[in-house]
């Protein structure tokens, strides 16, 4: 092979694996059903809708997070309320929140507990009944005390 | 009386969003952990928040009259000391009222002025 063909092939690939999109975490089928029954027939997508979380957790007991949803937050067009559901804690339900046209930007940031390595999904559901998601996969290394 | 901790700017312009900080003392006990004796800790957490907004300079003892800012539910997965951080157009001058209501009868209400120039 010549050299200038095998460069611009190997630069190519190269190119191609950096520009590919983040893989999607496979979402596991509890939160599936939790998400369905949060959107209570609505439609349900992947997108506008931000978790931000470290993938890789020190301390369990208070885990820092911020969920984001891309909406203008007008009269016509906003977010009425983002909720959180987690995998393995003893109770799916983390936190549910209420937002309104007053509130201006789509944005809610607590601190939350993980008992396990596991995945985490955020709903949000727009004045519309549509509701998006974004699932995100945290490593927890150590777990929030579920003992004494 | 819990001790809170809320950030709020003193002023803002008109239609200005501001950033709502708002931290309560509580030891959110999830109900599934064990003393030291083995016996189960009884579960005592902050189940709802919610901030109001009400139009006016002397609005705060008009109760929860104003309209819905921000509201939450929280759950036994909420960390200890519950810290929350949301958003709020300022369009007038008015008092933010803030309510946290859990189990054995926990209420706190905070009050906190905004002048919107």
């Amino acid at each position: 092979m010549k050299r200038r063909i095998f460069l611009a092939t190997s630069a190519g690939a190269v190119l191609s694996v950096l520009s590919r999109p983040v893989a999607a975490v496979a979402q596991s089928s509890v939160l599936t059903t939790l998400v369905n029954e949060y959107a209570a027939g609505g439609v349900v997508r992947e997108g506008r809708v931000k978790f931000d979380i470290a993938r890789l957790v020190d301390n369990g007991n208070s885990v820092p997070i911020e969920v984001t949803v891309d909406s203008p937050m007008t009269r016509q067009q906003h977010v009425v309320g983002i909720k959180i559901f987690n995998e393995k804690n003893p109770q799916n339900d983390v936190a549910q929140f209420t937002l309104s046209p007053q509130s201006g930007r789509a944005r809610v940031a607590t601190r939350i507990r993980l008992a396990a390595t596991q995945q985490l999904v955020a709903v949000a559901k727009m004045n519309d009944g549509s509701c998006w998601t974004h699932t995100v996969e945290v490593l927890v290394t150590i777990a929030s005390c579920v003992e004494e | 009386m819990a001790r809170t901790l809320i950030t709020v700017p003193e002023t803002a312009k008109a239609g200005e969003i501001i950033e709502i900080k708002a931290l309560v003392q509580h030891p959110m006990e999830t109900g599934y952990r064990r003393s030291s004796d083995g016996d189960m800790l009884p579960r005592d957490l902050i189940r709802t928040f919610t901030c109001h907004f009400v139009v006016g300079p002397t609005a705060a003892s008009a109760a929860e009259a104003g309209e819905l800012v921000f509201a939450a539910t929280f759950h036994a997965a909420v960390a200890a000391n519950p810290y929350l951080s949301f958003n709020f157009r300022a369009t007038a001058s008015g008092t933010l009222v803030m309510v946290w209501n859990g189990d054995k009868g926990f209420a706190q209400r905070e009050t906190v002025n905004l002048r919107v120039s």
